[in-house]
């Protein structure tokens, strides 16, 4: 008798492993990214709208210019000029930073990983929103945090409900959210909201956590103040070039009080040393002068078609019972459906039809969401998405009609 | 030395393990000097790609719809191409859980309880009741499955009435046809069959950490533990593998073949499927029970491979 070892180290893993497990979704999503099904699941940027040339010249730039900084070890705060010229951009969106309280992170991402590393320990509160963004969730869920749930409707987090939770004796490390275009809900959080929930949050002592990678890609109204504006000091900023530049580079930050910032660089020099200068440096040239703000034009108008596809396809082809926000930019529609559909169970067939989406479970740490699903409408052509829309609108027909059948 | 054409990818829900499993046949057989490359289906014009004479033999590591239930086989049929594994019904017949469980009851094999629940009857003959019909015959707890899908791919465990319909639903997102399944409690195992006729490898027993062998089980590396040869009695140990070589007859397999058994807590085997194009990933039970026999990876590819050939 052998016992069979596949992994030889399985039981010395950290607990915090223990979520990381191969997942029939995940596998699905194997077949999804194949060239004939229509994907309204990953939220990638349109990097095809950028000016080639434009880049190009920057990279040159770079290279032959500043090589001898460029390709070498850099601080682990990131380079200077980057973070003024990011301290800039964050005016443009009615946000105060010193750059010296800008830290420069490997996208926002890294700065959730950071973040998670200098305030949870394992069994801390934190407050999330119901959905919340899945890459925030996996990387807070390494720390080992307790969740505090607080569902959004679609003025943005209900912040009453946060009010509730600290009255009872919540003592969260911190609230994060998505204010503005929310990932996944579309949502954005109306201004009285934003006020009740930075006085709310001041009073109690708790930060919050604003992660703001849309804000630039609003379609159509007045911007709502960041809650960074509303109070300097208890918010923690998080912003990404990923949406006005290109994901490809790596390149987002953080703005946060002194102390945080310290402890974010620390914990950030012991994960990579130091981000890369090269691509430091090629954002830096890239947003700088005004070359950059047509193609942000460009992505824009291209995103407001292809949302105006998508609830023109969504009011077609969804059933009646089917509901879905209504975003005034970002990437995203969250879709609810009625209670008897499963949707991580439902992407099979939505495979088979050649259309994905994201499964709604994947946005709450607890299994909530089944009935609601993500779709994205930033990359696909607008022809793309209508028939996407028009092939998952289907399947929930012929799902509805089994239902009932299955109830006769 | 033979030019193999290493058949994995697809479109199937298993495209991932798959490709998982392509990848080590290819290296095996090529480690072995073999001609081998591999080609997705899903990517290359397959019957061009293959009738240039560019293979002598297609290697099939494909799972799932397409490639297991004699879609692709049919193919290679037409284009006259050897193929490793089954025949084309043979494989429509073992890879529709429906069918072959009616086939195994015919033949005597012990085959858990189950009832079949097909979409088009749901919709077109109105036959919502058949739920609670089919509830009363099978009982609490069961499991429900898609009838063609694998790796446990869609598969709930239902423990009572109340949870039925959504389970159905599920498992009917990767299927036309659902069956609900009596639940067997007791021991996990699979017993590998190479050649023709088919030697026996030792059988693998399958033991969970989460308690469930679900996707997540199968394919993380150390989410579960497996015995070889399964820690059975000896005359258990035989009645399983009795079994499965009467599954492998029951259907008309050939080349390879892996069969999924229970063992309830008497100590009767229960046969749950068998796959006629078992997984050869990491994580996968065949290449396990063929290294407990001593036969390592290389070995297995090639002997599944020379059964083929044999045949022509």
């Amino acid at each position: 008798m052998a016992e069979f070892s596949v992994d030889p180290y399985a039981d010395l893993y950290a607990r915090r492993t223990s979520g990381m497990s191969a997942s029939e979704v995940r596998a699905l999503f194997a077949v999804a990214s194949r060239p004939e099904v229509v994907s309204l699941a990953g939220g990638m940027p349109f990097v095809q709208a950028l000016p080639r040339e434009d880049v190009l010249e920057v990279v040159r730039q770079v290279v032959v210019e500043l090589g001898d900084v460029a390709l070498q070890y850099g601080g682990g705060i990131g380079h200077l000029a980057l973070r003024e010229r990011l301290s800039e951009l964050m005016a443009e969106e009615g946000a105060q930073a010193d750059p010296e309280a800008i830290v420069v992170t490997a996208g926002a991402q890294q700065a959730l990983d950071l973040i998670g590393k200098v305030f949870i320990d394992p069994g801390d509160e934190i407050v999330v929103e119901g959905p919340s963004y899945v890459g925030a969730l996996s990387a807070f869920g390494a720390y080992e945090p307790r969740y505090v749930p607080v569902e959004l409707d679609d003025d943005g987090m209900i912040v009453e409900q946060l009010e509730e939770s600290l009255l009872k004796g919540a003592r969260p490390k911190f609230v994060y959210t998505v204010p503005t275009f929310h990932n996944p809900a579309g949502v954005t959080m109306t201004t009285a909201r934003r006020e009740r929930l930075v006085a709310l949050c001041r009073e109690a002592a708790v930060p919050i956590i604003e992660d703001n990678p849309y804000g630039m890609l609003r379609f159509e109204g007045t911007r709502p103040p960041t809650l960074k504006s509303l109070d300097p000091h208890n918010v923690i900023y998080l912003g990404t070039a990923s949406k006005v530049f290109a994901p490809g580079v790596r390149l987002g930050w953080a703005a946060a009080e002194l102390g945080v910032i310290q402890r974010m660089v620390l914990a950030k020099e012991a994960a990579d040393l130091c981000g890369s200068n090269l691509t430091q440096l090629i954002g830096e040239r890239y947003l700088s002068g005004d070359r950059w703000r047509g193609n942000l034009r460009t992505l824009v108008d291209t995103y407001r078609s292809r949302r105006d596809a998508m609830l023109t396809s969504l009011n077609e082809h969804f059933p009646e019972a089917a509901t879905w926000t209504h975003p005034s930019g970002g990437f995203y529609v969250w879709v609810t459906v009625p209670d008897y559909f499963d949707t991580s169970a439902l992407l099979a067939a939505a495979v088979e039809r050649r259309v994905a989406y994201v499964p709604g479970t994947a946005f709450y740490p607890d299994g909530r969401g089944r009935n609601r699903m993500r779709l994205s409408f930033s990359f696909p052509p607008e022809e793309a998405i209508r028939e996407g829309v028009a092939r998952l609108g289907n399947l929930l027909a012929d799902e509805e009609e089994l239902y009932r059948s299955l109830r006769r | 030395m033979t030019r193999v054409a290493v058949l994995a990818g697809g479109r199937s829900p298993e495209r991932e393990v798959s490709i998982r499993s392509g990848h080590r046949v290819h290296q095996a057989l090529a480690g072995r000097g073999h001609e081998a490359f591999l080609l997705d289906p899903s990517d290359a014009p397959l019957v061009e790609g293959l009738a240039s004479g560019r293979a002598d033999v297609c290697y099939l590591a494909l799972h799932g719809r397409d490639g297991e239930d004699g879609t692709i086989q049919r193919l290679l049929e037409l284009i006259r191409l050897p193929y490793t594994g089954t025949a084309p019904f043979e494989c429509q017949l073992a890879f529709d859980k429906v069918l072959a469980k009616e086939a195994l009851r015919a033949a005597g094999v012990p085959t858990p309880e189950w009832a079949t629940i097909q979409a088009a009857a749901l919709k077109d003959l109105s036959a919502g009741r058949i739920l609670d019909v089919a509830a009363e015959r099978v009982g609490f707890p069961a499991v429900v499955k898609p009838a063609r899908s694998g790796s446990a791919m869609g598969v709930r465990f239902v423990d009572r009435e109340a949870e039925l319909p959504a389970a159905v639903m599920s498992a009917l997102s990767f299927s036309d046809a659902a069956i609900i399944e009596r639940k067997i409690e007791g021991t996990e195992v699979a017993a590998g069959l190479v050649g023709n006729p088919a030697e026996a490898l030792p059988l693998v027993e399958i033991v969970p950490k989460s308690g469930v062998y679900d996707y997540a089980s199968r394919y993380t590396a150390g989410a579960t533990e497996y015995f070889a040869p399964a820690r059975l009695e000896a005359e258990i140990g035989a009645a399983c593998a009795r079994e499965a070589a009467r599954s492998f007859r029951a259907l008309g397999l050939r080349d390879v073949t892996r069969v999924d058994l229970m063992v309830d807590r008497q100590g009767r085997p229960w046969v749950l499927e068998v796959n006629v194009s078992p997984g050869m990933t990491e994580t996968s039970l065949l290449p396990m029970a063929a290294e407990a026999a001593g036969i390592p990876l290389e070995t297995l590819c090639e002997r599944i491979l020379e059964a083929a050939l044999a045949r022509n």
